[in-house]
Protein backbone atom coordinates (compact mmCIF):
# COMPACT_ATOMS: atom_id res chain seq x y z
CA UNK A 1 0.00 0.00 0.00
CA UNK A 2 0.93 4.02 -0.80
CA UNK A 3 0.35 6.01 1.99
CA UNK A 4 0.90 9.89 2.05
CA UNK A 5 0.59 11.50 4.91
CA UNK A 6 0.81 15.51 5.13
CA UNK A 7 1.65 16.78 8.30
CA UNK A 8 2.39 20.68 9.90
CA UNK A 9 4.71 22.10 12.39
CA UNK A 10 3.15 23.82 15.42
CA UNK A 11 4.10 25.41 18.63
CA UNK A 12 4.28 23.28 21.75
CA UNK A 13 0.37 22.87 22.82
CA UNK A 14 1.48 23.99 26.53
CA UNK A 15 3.01 27.66 25.31
CA UNK A 16 1.95 31.07 26.97
CA UNK A 17 1.35 32.93 24.32
CA UNK A 18 2.73 36.29 23.79
CA UNK A 19 1.58 38.38 20.67
CA UNK A 20 4.71 39.50 18.54
CA UNK A 21 5.47 42.88 17.73
CA UNK A 22 3.65 43.31 14.24
CA UNK A 23 0.80 42.37 16.24
CA UNK A 24 -0.37 39.97 13.63
CA UNK A 25 1.74 37.17 14.30
CA UNK A 26 3.06 35.15 17.67
CA UNK A 27 6.34 35.86 19.17
CA UNK A 28 8.34 32.82 18.32
CA UNK A 29 10.91 34.21 20.47
CA UNK A 30 11.60 30.78 22.82
CA UNK A 31 8.63 28.93 21.74
CA UNK A 32 9.38 24.98 21.01
CA UNK A 33 7.95 23.55 17.58
CA UNK A 34 7.45 20.33 17.43
CA UNK A 35 4.99 17.59 14.92
CA UNK A 36 1.60 18.48 15.56
CA UNK A 37 -0.58 16.29 18.21
CA UNK A 38 -3.08 15.37 15.24
CA UNK A 39 -0.48 14.92 12.72
CA UNK A 40 1.43 12.27 14.41
CA UNK A 41 -1.47 10.52 15.14
CA UNK A 42 -1.67 10.75 11.54
CA UNK A 43 1.71 9.07 10.83
CA UNK A 44 0.87 6.98 13.57
CA UNK A 45 -2.14 5.50 11.47
CA UNK A 46 -0.03 5.05 8.45
CA UNK A 47 2.85 3.53 10.06
CA UNK A 48 0.45 0.50 11.74
CA UNK A 49 -1.40 0.52 8.46
CA UNK A 50 1.93 -0.44 6.70
CA UNK A 51 3.10 -3.14 9.26
CA UNK A 52 -0.14 -5.02 8.92
CA UNK A 53 -0.71 -4.67 5.19
CA UNK A 54 2.53 -5.80 4.20
CA UNK A 55 4.89 -4.56 1.59
CA UNK A 56 4.29 -0.65 0.98
CA UNK A 57 5.76 3.17 1.49
CA UNK A 58 4.56 5.99 3.71
CA UNK A 59 5.38 9.53 2.41
CA UNK A 60 5.33 12.47 4.68
CA UNK A 61 4.78 16.01 3.33
CA UNK A 62 5.02 18.84 4.77
CA UNK A 63 4.87 22.73 3.32
CA UNK A 64 6.70 25.52 4.70
CA UNK A 65 10.02 26.88 5.27
CA UNK A 66 13.34 24.99 5.91
CA UNK A 67 12.60 24.39 9.29
CA UNK A 68 9.77 21.74 8.41
CA UNK A 69 12.30 19.47 7.39
CA UNK A 70 13.43 18.70 11.26
CA UNK A 71 9.60 17.69 11.41
CA UNK A 72 10.20 15.37 8.05
CA UNK A 73 13.03 14.00 9.70
CA UNK A 74 10.80 13.19 12.96
CA UNK A 75 8.63 11.16 11.14
CA UNK A 76 10.69 9.43 9.21
CA UNK A 77 12.90 8.18 12.74
CA UNK A 78 9.25 7.03 13.54
CA UNK A 79 9.41 4.96 10.63
CA UNK A 80 8.00 6.97 7.40
CA UNK A 81 9.90 6.03 4.31
CA UNK A 82 10.73 9.40 2.90
CA UNK A 83 9.63 12.93 3.03
CA UNK A 84 9.09 15.88 0.20
CA UNK A 85 8.87 19.44 1.65
CA UNK A 86 7.08 22.11 -0.72
CA UNK A 87 9.26 24.72 -0.17
CA UNK A 88 7.06 28.15 1.32
CA UNK A 89 8.64 30.95 3.04
CA UNK A 90 5.24 31.52 5.42
CA UNK A 91 2.71 29.00 6.07
CA UNK A 92 -0.17 30.92 5.08
CA UNK A 93 -3.77 31.30 7.70
CA UNK A 94 -5.74 30.32 3.84
CA UNK A 95 -6.15 26.59 4.23
CA UNK A 96 -7.80 26.02 0.58
CA UNK A 97 -4.32 28.08 -1.01
CA UNK A 98 -2.48 25.27 0.73
CA UNK A 99 -4.84 22.72 -0.33
CA UNK A 100 -4.03 23.76 -3.80
CA UNK A 101 -0.46 23.18 -3.23
CA UNK A 102 -0.76 19.44 -1.71
CA UNK A 103 -3.11 18.65 -4.19
CA UNK A 104 -0.63 19.34 -7.28
CA UNK A 105 2.03 17.36 -5.32
CA UNK A 106 -0.19 14.70 -4.61
CA UNK A 107 -2.18 14.06 -7.83
CA UNK A 108 0.46 12.28 -9.73
CA UNK A 109 1.26 9.90 -6.36
CA UNK A 110 -1.21 7.22 -6.66
CA UNK A 111 -1.81 6.75 -3.07
CA UNK A 112 -3.84 4.14 -2.10
CA UNK A 113 -4.30 6.72 1.25
CA UNK A 114 -3.55 10.18 2.26
CA UNK A 115 -3.62 11.33 5.55
CA UNK A 116 -4.19 14.28 7.38
CA UNK A 117 -4.84 15.61 10.88
CA UNK A 118 -8.30 16.28 11.68
CA UNK A 119 -6.67 20.07 12.18
CA UNK A 120 -3.49 21.25 13.39
CA UNK A 121 -3.25 23.14 16.71
CA UNK A 122 -2.29 26.67 15.56
CA UNK A 123 -4.96 27.31 12.62
CA UNK A 124 -7.44 25.21 14.15
CA UNK A 125 -9.63 25.21 10.91
CA UNK A 126 -9.22 21.95 10.08
CA UNK A 127 -9.72 22.58 6.25
CA UNK A 128 -6.89 21.52 4.59
CA UNK A 129 -7.40 17.73 4.43
CA UNK A 130 -11.02 17.74 3.37
CA UNK A 131 -10.12 20.42 0.89
CA UNK A 132 -7.38 18.51 -0.37
CA UNK A 133 -9.89 15.65 -1.47
CA UNK A 134 -12.16 17.68 -2.93
CA UNK A 135 -9.53 19.06 -5.37
CA UNK A 136 -8.49 15.68 -6.25
CA UNK A 137 -12.15 14.22 -6.26
CA UNK A 138 -11.23 11.70 -4.33
CA UNK A 139 -13.52 10.36 -1.47
CA UNK A 140 -12.88 11.65 2.19
CA UNK A 141 -13.84 10.95 5.64
CA UNK A 142 -13.30 14.12 7.87
CA UNK A 143 -12.24 13.21 11.19
CA UNK A 144 -12.20 9.61 11.77
CA UNK A 145 -11.96 8.47 15.45
CA UNK A 146 -11.53 4.79 13.89
CA UNK A 147 -10.76 3.39 11.17
CA UNK A 148 -10.36 -0.20 9.39
CA UNK A 149 -8.86 -0.61 5.86
CA UNK A 150 -9.17 -4.49 4.49
CA UNK A 151 -10.20 -5.55 0.63
CA UNK A 152 -9.78 -2.22 -1.05
CA UNK A 153 -12.33 -0.58 1.18
CA UNK A 154 -12.47 1.50 4.21
CA UNK A 155 -14.76 1.88 7.24
CA UNK A 156 -14.59 4.43 10.12
CA UNK A 157 -16.31 5.64 13.04
CA UNK A 158 -16.99 9.84 13.20
CA UNK A 159 -18.15 11.52 16.10
CA UNK A 160 -20.58 13.54 15.95
CA UNK A 161 -22.11 15.64 18.49
CA UNK A 162 -23.63 13.21 20.99
CA UNK A 163 -23.27 10.44 18.73
CA UNK A 164 -21.54 8.45 16.50
CA UNK A 165 -21.59 7.49 12.50
CA UNK A 166 -20.03 4.62 10.79
CA UNK A 167 -19.11 4.91 7.45
CA UNK A 168 -17.91 2.73 4.24
CA UNK A 169 -16.13 4.08 1.58
CA UNK A 170 -13.89 2.96 -1.60
CA UNK A 171 -10.07 3.33 -1.96
CA UNK A 172 -8.06 5.72 -2.77
CA UNK A 173 -9.33 8.07 -0.31
CA UNK A 174 -8.48 10.58 1.97
CA UNK A 175 -8.86 10.39 5.82
CA UNK A 176 -8.25 12.86 8.49
CA UNK A 177 -7.44 11.80 11.63
CA UNK A 178 -9.07 12.45 15.31
CA UNK A 179 -7.61 11.59 18.64
CA UNK A 180 -8.30 8.15 20.16
CA UNK A 181 -7.73 6.58 16.97
CA UNK A 182 -3.55 5.48 17.85
CA UNK A 183 -1.00 6.58 20.34
CA UNK A 184 2.17 8.18 18.03
CA UNK A 185 5.10 5.78 18.89
CA UNK A 186 8.75 7.53 20.35
CA UNK A 187 11.24 7.06 18.21
CA UNK A 188 13.59 4.90 18.49
CA UNK A 189 17.61 5.44 18.90
CA UNK A 190 18.08 3.35 15.58
CA UNK A 191 14.91 5.27 14.18
CA UNK A 192 16.73 8.33 14.90
CA UNK A 193 19.92 7.47 12.92
CA UNK A 194 17.95 5.86 10.21
CA UNK A 195 16.21 8.95 9.55
CA UNK A 196 19.24 10.98 9.02
CA UNK A 197 19.96 8.44 5.31
CA UNK A 198 16.59 8.82 3.83
CA UNK A 199 15.55 10.61 1.30
CA UNK A 200 14.24 14.15 1.18
CA UNK A 201 13.21 16.01 -1.46
CA UNK A 202 12.59 19.63 -1.34
CA UNK A 203 10.43 21.53 -3.90
CA UNK A 204 8.46 24.33 -4.47
CA UNK A 205 5.23 25.18 -3.12
CA UNK A 206 2.55 25.78 -6.08
CA UNK A 207 0.17 27.70 -3.27
CA UNK A 208 -2.77 29.03 -4.05
CA UNK A 209 -3.65 32.76 -4.05
CA UNK A 210 -4.26 33.22 -0.19
CA UNK A 211 -8.08 35.08 -0.08
CA UNK A 212 -8.25 34.69 3.83
CA UNK A 213 -5.06 36.95 5.54
CA UNK A 214 -4.59 37.74 9.32
CA UNK A 215 -5.09 41.51 10.29
CA UNK A 216 -4.48 40.91 14.02
CA UNK A 217 -3.77 38.87 16.79
CA UNK A 218 -4.61 39.45 20.45
CA UNK A 219 -5.03 37.45 23.41
CA UNK A 220 -8.63 36.25 25.28
CA UNK A 221 -10.00 38.85 27.77
CA UNK A 222 -7.92 37.12 31.52
CA UNK A 223 -10.72 35.69 33.45
CA UNK A 224 -11.15 37.13 36.54
CA UNK A 225 -8.95 35.78 39.79
CA UNK A 226 -10.15 32.34 41.01
CA UNK A 227 -11.57 32.27 44.28
CA UNK A 228 -11.74 29.54 46.81
CA UNK A 229 -14.86 30.23 48.66
CA UNK A 230 -14.72 27.31 51.72
CA UNK A 231 -13.45 23.46 52.48
CA UNK A 232 -15.57 20.30 52.56
CA UNK A 233 -19.07 19.77 52.08
CA UNK A 234 -19.19 22.54 54.99
CA UNK A 235 -18.97 24.75 52.00
CA UNK A 236 -21.59 23.35 49.45
CA UNK A 237 -25.17 25.76 51.06
CA UNK A 238 -22.76 28.60 49.95
CA UNK A 239 -21.57 27.72 46.38
CA UNK A 240 -25.59 26.59 45.89
CA UNK A 241 -26.23 29.97 47.23
CA UNK A 242 -23.36 32.17 44.78
CA UNK A 243 -24.79 29.95 41.94
CA UNK A 244 -28.67 31.36 42.79
CA UNK A 245 -27.73 35.12 43.50
CA UNK A 246 -24.55 35.90 41.82
CA UNK A 247 -24.05 33.74 38.79
CA UNK A 248 -27.90 32.86 38.40
CA UNK A 249 -27.13 30.02 36.66
CA UNK A 250 -28.95 27.82 39.46
CA UNK B 1 -27.63 44.66 -0.76
CA UNK B 2 -26.59 41.34 -1.30
CA UNK B 3 -27.99 37.70 -0.37
CA UNK B 4 -26.94 34.96 1.75
CA UNK B 5 -27.10 31.18 1.79
CA UNK B 6 -27.38 29.16 4.73
CA UNK B 7 -26.99 25.03 5.18
CA UNK B 8 -29.30 24.96 8.09
CA UNK B 9 -28.39 21.51 9.28
CA UNK B 10 -30.35 18.48 10.85
CA UNK B 11 -30.35 15.26 12.18
CA UNK B 12 -33.04 12.96 10.71
CA UNK B 13 -35.76 15.21 10.10
CA UNK B 14 -34.67 17.98 13.42
CA UNK B 15 -32.80 20.98 12.66
CA UNK B 16 -29.80 21.25 15.43
CA UNK B 17 -29.74 24.14 17.26
CA UNK B 18 -26.58 25.23 14.64
CA UNK B 19 -28.71 25.90 12.17
CA UNK B 20 -31.06 28.70 14.16
CA UNK B 21 -28.10 30.65 14.68
CA UNK B 22 -26.59 30.64 11.27
CA UNK B 23 -29.78 32.10 10.14
CA UNK B 24 -29.49 34.47 12.48
CA UNK B 25 -26.16 35.61 11.66
CA UNK B 26 -26.89 35.11 8.01
CA UNK B 27 -29.94 38.11 8.90
CA UNK B 28 -27.94 40.62 10.23
CA UNK B 29 -25.20 40.45 7.54
CA UNK B 30 -27.99 40.43 5.12
CA UNK B 31 -29.48 43.33 7.36
CA UNK B 32 -26.06 44.83 7.23
CA UNK B 33 -25.68 45.03 3.76
CA UNK B 34 -28.85 47.10 3.29
CA UNK B 35 -31.76 44.29 3.44
CA UNK B 36 -30.77 41.49 1.25
CA UNK B 37 -32.44 37.75 1.36
CA UNK B 38 -31.37 34.93 3.10
CA UNK B 39 -31.83 31.62 1.87
CA UNK B 40 -31.77 28.88 3.91
CA UNK B 41 -31.08 25.12 2.18
CA UNK B 42 -32.21 22.23 4.61
CA UNK B 43 -31.58 18.94 3.60
CA UNK B 44 -33.09 15.46 5.30
CA UNK B 45 -36.22 13.11 4.85
CA UNK B 46 -39.41 13.60 3.70
CA UNK B 47 -41.32 16.34 6.10
CA UNK B 48 -38.13 18.57 6.94
CA UNK B 49 -39.82 20.80 4.53
CA UNK B 50 -42.01 21.55 7.85
CA UNK B 51 -39.18 23.21 9.82
CA UNK B 52 -39.17 26.01 7.52
CA UNK B 53 -41.50 28.02 9.89
CA UNK B 54 -38.51 27.52 12.38
CA UNK B 55 -36.15 29.13 10.14
CA UNK B 56 -38.71 32.10 9.07
CA UNK B 57 -38.72 32.63 12.78
CA UNK B 58 -34.92 33.45 12.70
CA UNK B 59 -35.28 35.66 9.44
CA UNK B 60 -34.90 32.81 6.42
CA UNK B 61 -36.87 34.60 3.24
CA UNK B 62 -36.59 31.55 1.29
CA UNK B 63 -36.10 27.78 2.48
CA UNK B 64 -34.61 25.77 -0.17
CA UNK B 65 -36.43 22.08 0.62
CA UNK B 66 -34.42 19.06 -0.37
CA UNK B 67 -35.77 16.05 0.32
CA UNK B 68 -34.64 12.08 0.15
CA UNK B 69 -34.86 9.33 2.05
CA UNK B 70 -31.03 8.82 1.86
CA UNK B 71 -30.44 12.39 3.38
CA UNK B 72 -31.85 10.55 7.05
CA UNK B 73 -27.97 10.48 7.51
CA UNK B 74 -25.28 12.91 6.56
CA UNK B 75 -24.64 12.48 2.64
CA UNK B 76 -22.14 14.44 2.48
CA UNK B 77 -20.88 14.32 -1.14
CA UNK B 78 -24.83 14.61 -2.49
CA UNK B 79 -25.27 17.63 -0.04
CA UNK B 80 -21.94 19.12 -0.94
CA UNK B 81 -22.81 18.84 -4.75
CA UNK B 82 -26.45 20.62 -3.95
CA UNK B 83 -25.06 23.36 -1.88
CA UNK B 84 -22.37 24.04 -4.61
CA UNK B 85 -24.93 23.84 -7.67
CA UNK B 86 -27.20 26.32 -5.52
CA UNK B 87 -24.40 28.85 -4.79
CA UNK B 88 -23.33 29.11 -8.07
CA UNK B 89 -27.02 29.53 -9.99
CA UNK B 90 -27.33 32.32 -7.70
CA UNK B 91 -25.01 35.57 -6.33
CA UNK B 92 -24.63 34.70 -2.86
CA UNK B 93 -21.85 36.98 -0.33
CA UNK B 94 -21.49 34.72 1.63
CA UNK B 95 -22.29 30.84 2.81
CA UNK B 96 -23.09 30.34 6.75
CA UNK B 97 -23.02 27.45 8.51
CA UNK B 98 -21.84 25.65 11.67
CA UNK B 99 -18.50 24.53 12.25
CA UNK B 100 -20.31 21.24 13.83
CA UNK B 101 -19.44 17.81 12.73
CA UNK B 102 -21.00 18.30 9.63
CA UNK B 103 -19.87 22.30 9.06
CA UNK B 104 -16.38 20.87 9.60
CA UNK B 105 -16.80 18.18 6.79
CA UNK B 106 -18.73 20.43 4.49
CA UNK B 107 -17.08 23.36 4.41
CA UNK B 108 -13.62 22.59 3.35
CA UNK B 109 -15.53 20.75 -0.02
CA UNK B 110 -18.01 24.02 -0.88
CA UNK B 111 -14.53 26.13 -0.46
CA UNK B 112 -12.91 23.32 -3.18
CA UNK B 113 -15.83 23.01 -5.17
CA UNK B 114 -16.59 26.69 -5.48
CA UNK B 115 -12.54 27.86 -5.47
CA UNK B 116 -14.51 30.77 -2.76
CA UNK B 117 -12.66 31.39 0.72
CA UNK B 118 -13.60 29.97 3.66
CA UNK B 119 -13.19 31.14 7.52
CA UNK B 120 -13.84 28.29 10.44
CA UNK B 121 -14.68 28.36 13.67
CA UNK B 122 -15.68 32.10 13.82
CA UNK B 123 -17.18 33.51 16.36
CA UNK B 124 -17.78 36.91 15.61
CA UNK B 125 -18.26 38.17 11.88
CA UNK B 126 -18.84 41.74 10.32
CA UNK B 127 -19.58 43.22 6.97
CA UNK B 128 -18.88 46.63 5.82
CA UNK B 129 -18.75 47.75 2.35
CA UNK B 130 -16.88 44.76 0.02
CA UNK B 131 -15.14 43.39 3.44
CA UNK B 132 -15.73 40.84 5.71
CA UNK B 133 -13.93 40.35 8.97
CA UNK B 134 -13.88 37.53 11.46
CA UNK B 135 -12.94 36.65 14.59
CA UNK B 136 -11.61 33.09 15.02
CA UNK B 137 -9.81 31.77 18.29
CA UNK B 138 -7.05 29.43 17.36
CA UNK B 139 -4.13 28.01 19.11
CA UNK B 140 -6.65 26.03 20.88
CA UNK B 141 -8.55 29.68 22.03
CA UNK B 142 -4.95 31.16 23.83
CA UNK B 143 -5.20 32.99 20.78
CA UNK B 144 -8.12 35.54 19.24
CA UNK B 145 -7.33 36.19 15.34
CA UNK B 146 -8.92 38.99 13.01
CA UNK B 147 -8.66 37.70 9.60
CA UNK B 148 -10.16 39.48 6.62
CA UNK B 149 -11.63 37.43 3.84
CA UNK B 150 -11.54 38.44 0.14
CA UNK B 151 -13.76 37.05 -2.80
CA UNK B 152 -17.34 36.13 -3.10
CA UNK B 153 -18.81 33.90 -1.89
CA UNK B 154 -16.82 34.02 1.54
CA UNK B 155 -18.00 30.39 3.07
CA UNK B 156 -18.02 31.25 7.25
CA UNK B 157 -18.19 28.78 9.31
CA UNK B 158 -19.64 29.98 12.72
CA UNK B 159 -19.02 27.86 16.54
CA UNK B 160 -21.70 26.33 17.96
CA UNK B 161 -23.40 28.54 20.49
CA UNK B 162 -20.83 31.30 20.01
CA UNK B 163 -24.43 33.65 18.53
CA UNK B 164 -27.45 33.50 19.84
CA UNK B 165 -30.50 32.05 17.29
CA UNK B 166 -32.67 35.76 17.68
CA UNK B 167 -36.41 36.53 16.83
CA UNK B 168 -36.51 37.89 13.16
CA UNK B 169 -39.74 36.65 11.98
CA UNK B 170 -41.02 36.53 8.35
CA UNK B 171 -43.24 33.59 6.42
CA UNK B 172 -40.53 32.31 4.54
CA UNK B 173 -41.25 31.15 0.71
CA UNK B 174 -40.33 27.41 0.19
CA UNK B 175 -38.79 26.34 -2.83
CA UNK B 176 -38.10 22.43 -3.22
CA UNK B 177 -35.09 21.24 -4.70
CA UNK B 178 -33.77 18.62 -6.12
CA UNK B 179 -30.41 16.80 -4.91
CA UNK B 180 -27.60 17.96 -7.54
CA UNK B 181 -26.38 14.27 -7.68
CA UNK B 182 -28.15 11.04 -6.05
CA UNK B 183 -27.76 10.51 -2.70
CA UNK B 184 -27.70 6.80 -2.29
CA UNK B 185 -24.25 7.19 -4.87
CA UNK B 186 -22.17 8.58 -2.71
CA UNK B 187 -18.64 7.13 -2.48
CA UNK B 188 -18.73 7.87 1.73
CA UNK B 189 -21.91 6.10 3.03
CA UNK B 190 -23.04 5.96 6.29
CA UNK B 191 -23.84 2.40 7.32
CA UNK B 192 -24.59 3.03 11.24
CA UNK B 193 -25.59 5.78 13.22
CA UNK B 194 -24.65 5.03 16.75
CA UNK B 195 -26.99 7.40 19.48
CA UNK B 196 -25.35 8.47 22.13
CA UNK B 197 -26.54 8.65 26.24
CA UNK B 198 -30.10 8.92 26.08
CA UNK B 199 -31.32 12.12 27.64
CA UNK B 200 -28.31 14.18 27.80
CA UNK B 201 -27.50 17.13 25.62
CA UNK B 202 -24.61 17.15 23.70
CA UNK B 203 -21.59 19.40 25.21
CA UNK B 204 -22.00 21.88 22.43
CA UNK B 205 -25.70 22.60 23.47
CA UNK B 206 -25.76 21.66 27.06
CA UNK B 207 -26.11 24.95 29.43
CA UNK B 208 -24.27 23.04 32.31
CA UNK B 209 -21.55 21.07 31.96
CA UNK B 210 -20.11 18.69 34.44
CA UNK B 211 -16.73 17.11 34.25
CA UNK B 212 -14.61 14.74 35.81
CA UNK B 213 -11.01 14.00 36.12
CA UNK B 214 -8.83 11.84 37.64
CA UNK B 215 -9.58 12.92 41.02
CA UNK B 216 -12.03 11.06 41.07
CA UNK B 217 -9.63 8.26 41.70
CA UNK B 218 -11.36 5.22 40.14
CA UNK B 219 -14.21 4.54 36.50
CA UNK B 220 -17.19 3.43 38.84
CA UNK B 221 -16.49 6.69 40.90
CA UNK B 222 -17.83 8.79 37.57
CA UNK B 223 -21.61 8.26 38.71
CA UNK B 224 -20.83 11.19 41.20
CA UNK B 225 -20.39 13.19 38.04
CA UNK B 226 -23.17 11.45 36.36
CA UNK B 227 -25.78 12.01 39.30
CA UNK B 228 -25.12 16.17 39.63
CA UNK B 229 -25.49 16.26 35.95
CA UNK B 230 -28.87 14.51 36.64
CA UNK B 231 -29.54 16.94 39.54
CA UNK B 232 -29.23 19.92 37.22
CA UNK B 233 -31.30 18.21 34.69
CA UNK B 234 -29.63 19.72 31.70
CA UNK B 235 -26.32 19.27 32.24
CA UNK B 236 -23.96 17.16 29.92
CA UNK B 237 -21.06 15.14 31.18
CA UNK B 238 -17.43 15.71 30.34
CA UNK B 239 -13.76 14.62 30.89
CA UNK B 240 -10.39 15.23 30.97
CA UNK B 241 -8.07 13.41 28.63
CA UNK B 242 -6.43 11.49 31.59
CA UNK B 243 -9.66 10.19 31.73
CA UNK B 244 -10.40 9.29 28.33
CA UNK B 245 -6.85 8.04 27.92
CA UNK B 246 -7.53 5.34 31.01
CA UNK B 247 -10.54 4.44 29.20
CA UNK B 248 -12.62 5.40 32.10
CA UNK B 249 -14.59 7.42 29.45
CA UNK B 250 -14.92 7.36 25.64
CA UNK B 251 -12.66 9.61 23.67
CA UNK B 252 -15.62 11.91 22.22
CA UNK B 253 -16.41 13.32 25.64
CA UNK B 254 -13.06 14.81 26.57
CA UNK B 255 -12.60 18.30 26.75
CA UNK B 256 -9.39 20.49 26.28
CA UNK B 257 -7.36 21.06 23.78
CA UNK B 258 -7.60 18.03 21.54
CA UNK B 259 -10.81 17.20 22.16
CA UNK B 260 -14.07 19.04 22.71
CA UNK B 261 -13.87 23.14 23.16
CA UNK B 262 -16.63 24.23 25.57
CA UNK B 263 -18.28 27.41 26.76
CA UNK B 264 -21.84 26.81 28.66
CA UNK B 265 -23.22 29.27 30.98
CA UNK B 266 -21.60 26.84 34.26
CA UNK B 267 -18.58 24.37 34.30
CA UNK B 268 -18.35 22.25 37.51
CA UNK B 269 -15.02 20.47 37.34
CA UNK B 270 -15.17 17.66 39.59
CA UNK B 271 -11.45 16.58 40.71
CA UNK B 272 -9.53 17.88 37.70
CA UNK B 273 -6.39 19.99 38.48
CA UNK B 274 -6.60 22.17 35.36
CA UNK B 275 -3.47 21.06 32.82
CA UNK B 276 -3.44 23.67 30.24
CA UNK B 277 -4.69 21.52 27.72
CA UNK B 278 -7.80 21.19 29.71
CA UNK B 279 -8.06 24.46 30.68
CA UNK B 280 -7.99 25.44 26.48
CA UNK B 281 -10.84 23.68 26.38
CA UNK B 282 -13.07 25.00 29.01
CA UNK B 283 -11.74 28.37 29.90
CA UNK B 284 -14.13 30.81 27.90
CA UNK B 285 -16.95 29.26 30.35
CA UNK B 286 -19.42 32.08 31.36
CA UNK B 287 -19.49 30.21 35.58
CA UNK B 288 -16.80 27.90 36.30
CA UNK B 289 -16.71 25.79 39.86
CA UNK B 290 -13.82 23.44 40.84
CA UNK B 291 -13.78 20.82 43.58
CA UNK B 292 -10.19 19.66 44.65
CA UNK B 293 -8.35 18.80 47.16
CA UNK B 294 -4.95 20.47 46.11
CA UNK B 295 -5.29 23.87 47.07
CA UNK B 296 -3.00 24.60 44.92
CA UNK B 297 -4.36 22.91 41.49
CA UNK B 298 -4.42 25.26 38.80
CA UNK B 299 -8.09 24.92 38.36
CA UNK B 300 -8.54 27.50 41.47
CA UNK B 301 -6.61 30.11 39.42
CA UNK B 302 -9.55 30.25 36.74
CA UNK B 303 -12.47 29.32 39.09
CA UNK B 304 -15.12 31.49 40.15
CA UNK B 305 -16.00 29.04 42.79
CA UNK B 306 -13.37 26.86 44.67
CA UNK B 307 -14.35 24.43 47.07
CA UNK B 308 -10.87 22.49 48.35
CA UNK B 309 -12.14 19.37 49.47
CA UNK B 310 -12.52 15.58 48.67
CA UNK B 311 -14.74 15.10 45.81
CA UNK B 312 -16.08 11.87 46.88
CA UNK B 313 -17.67 14.11 50.14
CA UNK B 314 -18.09 17.37 48.51
CA UNK B 315 -19.86 16.27 45.06
CA UNK B 316 -22.37 13.92 46.85
CA UNK B 317 -23.73 16.77 49.11
CA UNK B 318 -23.33 19.06 45.94
CA UNK B 319 -25.80 16.77 44.02
CA UNK B 320 -27.97 17.33 47.37
CA UNK B 321 -28.04 20.14 47.71
CA UNK B 322 -28.91 21.29 43.90
CA UNK B 323 -31.77 18.88 44.15
CA UNK B 324 -33.31 20.55 46.66
CA UNK B 325 -32.64 23.80 44.76
CA UNK B 326 -34.34 22.41 41.64
CA UNK B 327 -37.62 21.23 43.98
CA UNK B 328 -37.85 24.93 45.49
CA UNK B 329 -38.34 26.21 42.10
Amino acid sequence: MKIAVCIKRTPDSETRFRIGASGSAIDEGGVKFDMDDFASYAVEVALQLKEKTGPGEVVAIALGPDNVQETLRKAMSMGVDRGIQLKADAVPFDGLAIAKALAAELEAGAFDLIFFGKHAFDTGSGVVGTATAELLDLPCVTAASKLEIANGKGTARRELEGAAEMVEFSLPAVVTIDEGIARPRYPSLKGIMAAKKKPLEAKPAQLGTPRVAVKGMALPPDRPPGRIIGEGSAAVSELVKLLQTEAKVL
Amino acid sequence: MANFLVFAETRGAELRKVAGEAVSVARRLADATGGGEVHALVAGPSGVGQKAETLGRFGADVVLVVEHVALTTFAREAIAETVAQRANSASYRAIVLGFSAQGRDLGPRLAAKLDAPLVSDVTDVEITGDSLTVKHPAYANKVIVTLTVSGAPAIVSVRPSAFTATESPRAARLEPLAPAVDPTAGRVKVVQVIEGARGRPDLADAPVIVAGGRGLKAPENFKLVEDLADAFGNAAVGATRAVTDEGWRPHADQIGQTGRQVSPQLYVAVGISGAIQHLAGMRSSKTIVAINKDREAPIFKVADYGIVGDVLEVVPALTQAVREAKKGH
